[in-house]
């Protein structure tokens, strides 16, 4: 229990306030590239990353890509044009190129990971979690990498990775998610700053939690991350991502790309808590626009892929966590909890591509949409000519708070053979009025009711997240819950 | 004491309650009686604060507090409390964890020490085993798929966990078959004891050969068009509604 306080114990100490508790900003000399988006600054991010020649090719091939295409607009969200060039695609702290020890560290940036309760400090550490602490573009700090290093198991920032692990990023960086996949995945696949790096060796359960917690900090700077993890035959990883950001007026884009790679027997478990800067709650003026391709290959048989995310933040989100069950026998699962309040928009799901023979998926998706906020599920389940004796179930609740909010559901189904088995639920409720007025007489406050019916609606959730993510997870729902009704 | 004084109450607009007046000592039961369509639903959900059925003018009281200007939660910990007719369900809540934070709150209002799950599960276990409850109501959700029985008996454990002041039953009997009736009626009168006081609404007068009251009040059109003892009751048998509808007019 005592490592579930230590987590994010703000968290607890500032119940009882609907703020967003993690727009504070930190005040460092930080090393920014002029806003604007060409080769020169292409060519200068992958310079000051040390990357190797054919990381540099990989960045200008996706650049091209990324000019021929279009912003997609088929989301159900609604937002002025972006300007690609009135953004700066890198910024790191001024100081050392590269931290080796936790010494090169500046004092702001530990402070920083202190009070979001992600201690970089030996002492202070989580036990039981190994972190990767992203600041801006860099990777500030990697914990528990030796005890990992002992199994085998790799734990490090993509850019070291690029430098360290060349045949492995070269194997497996871009196979899951291309560069011209989509106009987001190209443009980070361009000017990808930091993120993390996995490889699991075969036979090897890693011995704890794998995280990467990511801080936006720098105003008008864009953060593209780029996390990779590879699973080899019969290994097995938990890996979960935080983030937050300091609250702007204006509006910061994240464009993030994760691959996932399971070979034979290999199970991989993603879990998201993601928090980032909602703008304000009344006007909808600043917050993040997080656009992100997630994306696992079920490469080997009997592989698993499953994603769980707890979506609380951003102004807009668009994502969904995909699995290619290409391995015969593979496993895809989506479990999802996407909340909006104030004006947040989520166009959020995910896709199941049935490749392989007898391949099973799960998607259980349940969205959550108070006061003018709208929030949308998305899903593609495809079972392709040779994916015989497939099946997937799906199903999707949406759940109304307040007569402002708005939920939606689109599902696409495509069946390509006929021993395959497709199941799809859905359902929309609203918490009554009745309901409140019963928790109300028995003396329970409309806010307690409110949040207790929303985490019970997402118990089957929770219960899929890591056990120490489980009650921050509840905890960070209540806190966004306070004063939307009333 | 529950104070009610020329109570006028009403809803969508339209006047239902039209000056209600009641005094509630600790420990006695009162029977509010009255044909469908009395105001008997209005007076029971303006007493607990549901906002569509507001009180225009006149005093609720209890124990000297005004309870016109609390909000329903308030009311609650201040000791009211309501077994539903139709109690409503909540999926995805745990029946036990749902009455801890009603128990909870209480205790914060009172000032005394919150009950943790453990020892939360040693009294309502205590509190079932007094109403003959069998330990399945712990795992499910709140009314969730329940028989009209049981909600009715989980009414009653709510009400035997939080000890309230006054408990108003409103039309408990709707919808049981005799057995369930005996059974929850029987279950109401082991909780009976001189600090709470019961407000028993109901059509029929067979609830009341299980919960005896003290005072009887037929409600007609919104008044109370005449109070009594016991006896009230069984005039009521012989001659129906009618006789006190004319007898107000």
């Amino acid at each position: 229990m005592s490592e579930v306080t230590q987590l994010q114990p703000e968290v607890q100490q500032l119940l009882g306030d609907r703020e967003y508790k993690f727009g504070f900003k930190t005040e460092i000399d930080s090393d920014t590239l002029p806003k604007g988006l060409n080769e020169r600054v292409i060519r200068e991010i992958s310079h000051r990353k040390e990357e190797p020649e054919s990381v540099l090719d990989f960045r200008m091939e996706a650049y091209r890509r990324w000019l021929e295409m279009k912003e997609p607009t088929w989301a159900h969200v609604d937002y002025p044009p972006i300007d690609f060039q009135d953004i700066s695609y890198y910024s790191a702290p001024k100081n050392k190129k590269k931290y080796k020890s936790l010494e090169d560290i500046p004092e702001e940036i530990l402070e920083t990971f202190n009070k979001l309760g992600i201690p970089l400090e030996e002492q202070k550490r989580i036990s039981n979690v190994a972190v990767d602490a992203v600041f801006d573009s860099v990777s500030v700090a990697t914990t528990h990498r030796k005890k990992l290093a002992e199994v085998g198991v790799i734990f490090c920032p993509i850019s070291e990775a690029m430098v360290e692990y060349p045949e492995l990023i070269e194997k497996y960086l871009g196979s899951v998610v291309p560069a011209g996949d989509n106009f987001y995945s190209a443009l980070n696949s361009a000017v990808f700053t930091d993120g993390s790096f996995v490889y699991i060796p075969p036979n090897t359960k890693c011995p704890m939690e794998l995280s990467t917690y990511f801080r936006m900090n720098q105003k008008e700077t864009g953060q593209f991350e780029r996390t990779l993890i590879v699973a080899a035959e019969n290994s097995y990883v938990s890996y979960i991502e935080g983030c937050t950001a300091p609250q702007f007026d204006s509006r910061q884009l994240h464009a993030a790309v994760v691959e996932l790679v399971a070979l034979d027997n290999a199970e991989i478990k993603y879990s998201t808590v993601q928090n980032w800067y909602p703008g304000d709650k009344e006007t909808g003026v600043g917050g993040i626009y997080n656009f992100v391709t997630k994306r696992g290959l079920c490469k080997g048989k009997n592989s698993k892929i499953s994603w769980t995310q707890i979506e609380t933040g951003s102004a807009i989100t668009w994502k969904y966590p995909s699995c290619i069950l290409r391995g015969d026998n593979s496993v895809g699962e989506f479990y999802s909890v996407a909340l909006t309040t104030g004006h947040q928009q989520a166009d959020t799901g995910t896709k199941m591509l049935h490749l392989g023979k007898n391949t099973r998926s799960v998607i259980i998706a349940k969205g959550i949409a108070a006061d003018t906020s709208s929030n949308a599920y998305r899903g593609r389940v495809l079972m392709s000519p040779v994916a015989a004796g497939s099946r997937n179930f799906t199903q999707c609740d949406s759940l109304l708070v307040g007569s402002n909010s708005s939920a939606h559901t689109f599902p696409y189904i495509e069946g390509g053979n006929s021993t395959s088995r497709v199941e799809h639920e859905a359902s929309t409720s609203k918490i009554s009025e009745e309901q409140l007025m019963y928790f109300m007489q028995r003396g329970i406050s409309k806010e307690a009711a409110v949040s207790t019916i929303v985490n019970g609606f997402c118990k089957d959730i929770f219960d899929r997240l890591p056990m120490e993510f489980t009650v921050e997870a509840e905890k960070l729902l209540s806190l966004k819950l306070e004063g939307v009704v009333g | 004491m529950l104070v009610i004084e020329n109570l006028v109450a009403g809803f969508e607009g339209m006047e239902i309650l039209k000056g209600i007046s009641l005094k509630v000592k600790k420990g006695e039961i009162h029977s509010i009686m009255g044909p469908n369509g009395a105001g008997k639903s209005t007076f029971s959900k303006t007493l607990v604060g549901h906002p569509e059925y507001p009180a225009s003018s006149g005093s609720v009281t209890l124990d000297g507090k005004n309870l016109l200007e609390m909000e329903p939660d308030q009311r609650a910990r201040e000791g009211l409390f309501m077994a539903y007719q139709n109690p409503v369900e909540i999926p995805g809540v745990n029946n036990v964890e749902f009455l801890r934070m009603a128990y909870n709150a209480k205790m914060a209002h009172l000032g005394q020490e919150e009950a943790d799950p453990m020892d939360f599960q040693d009294i309502v276990r205590e509190k079932m085993g007094l109403l003959n409850m069998s330990g399945v109501f712990m795992e499910r959700d709140v009314n969730e798929g329940y028989s009209g029985g049981e909600k009715k008996k989980n009414e009653i454990l709510q009400m035997a966990v939080l000890e309230p002041k006054v408990a108003i039953l409103d039309e408990i009997d709707s919808g049981l078959d005799i057995d369930a009736l005996k059974v929850v009626a029987e279950n109401v009168m082991k909780l009976k004891n001189e600090n709470t006081a019961l407000i028993v609404i109901t059509h029929y007068q067979r609830l009341l050969d299980y919960i005896k009251p003290d005072y009887i009040h037929i409600l007609s059109h919104g008044r109370i068009v005449k109070s009594g003892g016991p006896e009230l009751a069984l005039e009521l048998e012989a001659t129906g509604y009618n006789g006190f509808k004319t007898e107000a007019a």
